[in-house]
């Protein structure tokens, strides 16, 4: 269970859906934090990623195939749509940490 | 029946000319001011007509914002939805009205290029917006206006997606991109790009000659103003203009619609809400109340359904359509669409599996949010309220009973 207990990163998964070939090394890594669909395709766990798991999380971005995968800023993984953005805009435009 | 873009000669007679838009409407306010025309939209309180109901002054000032003197303006009339026709009806009939929304704007946003992005289909469009054009340049061509170019989009659902329009436009390929960038970041020439319907651009042209107060002495609900609908399904099926704020009701009187009160509607189109019971016909058609109820006009097509017809067998149409034009780029998109629409059929055709009614259910919620686009959200949504409407008509075919269709109406969705 992430999250209890863990300090929490301030980064986040971020998926490109049309890369994404489904080769399912990520959630191999950190099922944790990553799940596979029915058909093979990662289901992200939303919000940040725990501080514990960060190593994993790069070393998922690192070996994903097709480098459909990355680390962002924890907001901005989490907006869906223009009218959630303009509120978050607050937190966004901060240097990642880590990669980037 | 509020007409103020349907207003002037009939729908039938073709399109109005130049001269004719001019003696009724009179020029387009001159360079006013950028300011002063996203102001006059915003107190308006015009939201876009394209699907997403976003606030359209907001989008242009962040545009005008990011751009510098160099946007791009994409005039989005693409209309894919299968449902759907207003966009097409309005630039055939009223081809001046959406090319001074086009040129206003440009001039907003600082944009010294417009395209106008029309689907290939939609032939009589074409074939009006290019007339309009060529009236336009024999009377006025002045120097330092935007560049105008009409370019036929692909006959597909996604094509009109914004990313996708601008991808086509950049590239040649109508499919969705990955956003971020969006197109008000990146978009066509890798400028900042406001990607607009066509019909919320004709509204803009009319707020900025008659003014924000009188856009607003329309209006019953939260939203003032008015809108074109689609009217499906009906003995006078069509395209209406009407008070946001109308209820489903009162267009089924307007279309003549004898189904009983209450049954089941489909608002919004392929991406839309199924929606039923007295309730229902009775909530304004307004985007705020409507989010309210969880359903949205989208692109404004309202589609009663046929007493003759089965709620699971035009649900299970409706999967297959749109699986079918799946970009067939994200995995769950692809596979998760097709899948259940598969499942859909064999349950719509008395064929199911024991676990394919299950199955539906869970994977329309496992694939919503899992594209780059909103293709599978808008397929899953529909299906999801398809599925609390015609419950009962799910369920019998799932059991391999025909379905109790019709006693499928007055009950609340």
């Amino acid at each position: 269970m992430p999250g209890r207990g863990w300090g929490m990163s301030d980064e986040a998964f971020a998926i490109d859906r049309i890369r994404c070939d489904g080769y399912g090394s990520c959630a191999e890594l950190l099922p944790e934090m990553i799940a596979l669909d029915d058909w093979g395709y990662p289901i992200l766990r939303p919000g940040a990623v725990p501080e514990a798991l960060l190593p994993l999380a790069r070393m998922a971005v690192d070996t994903c195939p097709v480098l459909a995968l990355r680390l962002v800023d924890a907001p901005r993984a989490t907006i869906v749509d223009d009218a959630p953005r303009a509120a978050s805009g607050s937190r966004t435009g901060r240097p990642a940490r880590g990669r980037r | 029946m509020t007409e103020r873009l349907l207003a002037g000669p009939p729908l039938d007679a073709g399109p109005e000319s130049y001269a004719a838009h001019r003696t009724r409407l009179g020029p387009l306010p001159g360079d006013s001011g950028r300011g002063e025309v996203i102001q006059a939209i915003a107190q308006a309180g015009l939201l876009g007509r394209g699907g997403a109901s976003f606030p359209v002054a907001r989008k242009w000032s962040t545009v005008a914002e990011r751009a510098g003197g160099r946007a791009v303006v994409l005039a989005n009339g693409a209309e894919g939805e299968p449902l759907g026709a207003k966009d097409r009806v309005l630039m055939r009939s009223r081809p001046h009205l959406v090319i001074d929304g086009a040129l206003l704007a440009a001039g907003a946003v600082g944009a010294e290029r417009i395209v106008l992005y029309i689907g290939e289909e939609h032939v009589a469009a074409h074939a009006a917006i290019t007339r309009a054009l060529t009236e336009r340049a024999a009377a006025n061509r002045s120097a330092g206006a935007p560049g105008i170019e009409l370019i036929a989009a692909p006959a597909t659902y996604v094509a009109g997606e914004e990313s996708a329009a601008v991808h086509y436009v950049n590239a040649g390929d109508a499919r969705p991109t990955t956003v971020p960038p969006r197109p008000f970041e990146r978009g066509v020439d890798g400028r900042a790009t406001l990607v607009q319907n066509v019909e919320s651009l004709a509204y803009a042209a009319l707020i900025a000659r008659m003014g924000p107060a009188w856009y607003l002495e329309a209006g019953r609900a939260e939203t003032g103003g008015t809108t074109l609908v689609t009217i499906a399904g009906a003995p006078k099926s069509g395209v209406l203009e009407v008070e946001l704020g109308t209820t489903i009701a009162e267009l089924a009187a307007q279309a003549g619609v004898m189904y009983h009160v209450g049954s089941p509607v489909l608002l919004g189109g392929y991406f839309g809400t199924w929606v039923a019971g007295e309730a229902a016909w009775n909530t304004p058609l307004d985007p705020v109340a409507l989010r309210r109820a969880g359903a949205s006009l989208g692109a404004g097509i309202v589609a009663f359904l046929d007493p003759g017809e089965c709620g699971v067998r035009v649900t299970a149409r409706t999967l297959d359509y749109s699986a079918g034009q799946s970009a067939a780029q994200c995995g769950p998109c692809v596979f998760g669409l097709r899948a259940i629409a598969d499942a859909a059929a064999r349950i719509a055709d008395l064929g199911s599996h024991q676990e394919d009614l299950v199955r539906i259910s869970a994977w329309s919620r496992l694939i919503a949010g899992r594209g780059a686009c909103h293709h599978p959200d808008g397929a899953a949504g529909l299906l999801q309220s398809a599925m609390r409407v015609f419950d009962r008509d799910f369920a019998a075919h799932q059991h391999h009973r025909q379905c109790v269709a019709r006693q499928a109406g007055g009950r609340a969705a």
